[in-house]
């Protein structure tokens, strides 16, 4: 075996992750006792949790990013979004549940960015699970004091004659940001458009995609 | 005529389970929406029964948070604070 002597290292080179099969933390076992006793219970069902766990894991940043298209080309909605979020994308069909969400929209003279300095709030109900670098301290912290200097980092260069507005998420409300509609893609159909939507523009940590060049 | 209703975050630290963030407290800013009642956490995460409170979207300048000497000190913040959390101020400089 040519790897005898250093079994820690993968064959790639990468040392190997180490399993999970450490004992249970004090959370992981009220986790299991509280679900146990609520199917006992009858409260729910295994059915259920896993049915929950599947409809979490089907969200992601592509229904964000069809809400977004639609701003972009559709004014009415647009107007309609900027006013009741959660009503807007309801109506256009996302199952958000009792999420309160507000749109907030980039322009030339306003950049805004999300962060949730308290936990990790995020719109999970149409975005899907958040990055892992939107839970970090580092990302909590430094957004509401440097935030130009975090969008640098994310390759995010603005202008000083753009006011960076940072929505810090603290309470009851959820945030997805608009971003600026890219030039030249005037006659873009809504699913063309969506595709240049990330995730991370909708935090506003990014930019939409500029279309490719021809 | 600057028609903003600026307001005073509470600048207490009392125990316990609190959403209005340590950064803002004491800080002044001005009310960028209403957003209804919600129940108020500090209740509602002990299992008691919570009072309906109004939540508010504050909007504060980083001179105001961070101090005069922030490279861009007309970026601003915005943050939901409930209604006990905020005071009334008289005039300010923190716009």
């Amino acid at each position: 075996m040519p790897h005898d002597h250093h079994d820690h290292i993968s064959p790639s080179g990468h040392p190997y992750r180490s399993d999970n099969d450490h004992p249970l933390t004090y959370w992981q076992q009220m986790e299991i006792a509280v679900r146990e006793l609520l199917i006992e219970k009858g409260v729910t069902t295994a059915a259920e949790v896993n049915a929950q766990i599947n409809a979490m894991d089907s969200r992601g940043p592509a229904h964000g990013a069809s809400v977004v298209a639609r701003a972009w080309t559709d004014p009415p909605f647009r107007e309609a979004l900027l006013s009741d979020a959660s009503a807007a994308t309801r109506e256009m069909g996302f199952d958000i549940g009792p999420m309160k969400l507000i749109a907030v929209e980039n322009t030339a003279e306003v950049h805004n960015v999300i962060v949730c300095t308290l936990c990790s709030c995020y719109p999970r109900n149409l975005l899907g699970l958040p990055p892992d670098w939107y839970k970090s301290r580092a990302y909590r912290s430094r957004t509401v004091k440097e935030p130009r200097s975090v969008l640098a980092e994310f390759g995010v260069a603005l202008p000083d004659t753009t006011t960076v507005r940072v929505h810090d998420s603290t309470a009851d409300m959820r945030y997805i940001v608009i971003p600026a509609r890219p030039k030249g893609t005037e006659r873009w159909s809504q699913a063309d458009l969506s595709k240049l939507v990330t995730r991370d523009s909708m935090i506003g940590t990014g930019l939409a995609k500029a279309p490719p060049t021809a | 005529m600057d028609s903003r209703e600026f307001m005073r975050v509470r600048a207490d630290m009392p125990p316990g389970h609190v959403r209005t963030p340590a950064y803002l407290r004491g800080k002044t800013g001005w009310i960028e929406r209403e957003l209804g009642p919600f129940p108020n956490p500090e209740q509602l995460a002990y299992g008691l029964k919570a009072d309906a409170l109004t939540l508010l979207r504050m909007r504060f300048t980083m001179k105001e948070v961070w101090g005069p000497d922030v490279p861009y000190p007309h970026d601003t913040i915005d943050a939901e604070i409930y209604a006990h959390w905020l005071e009334p101020v008289e005039r300010t400089d923190a716009a």
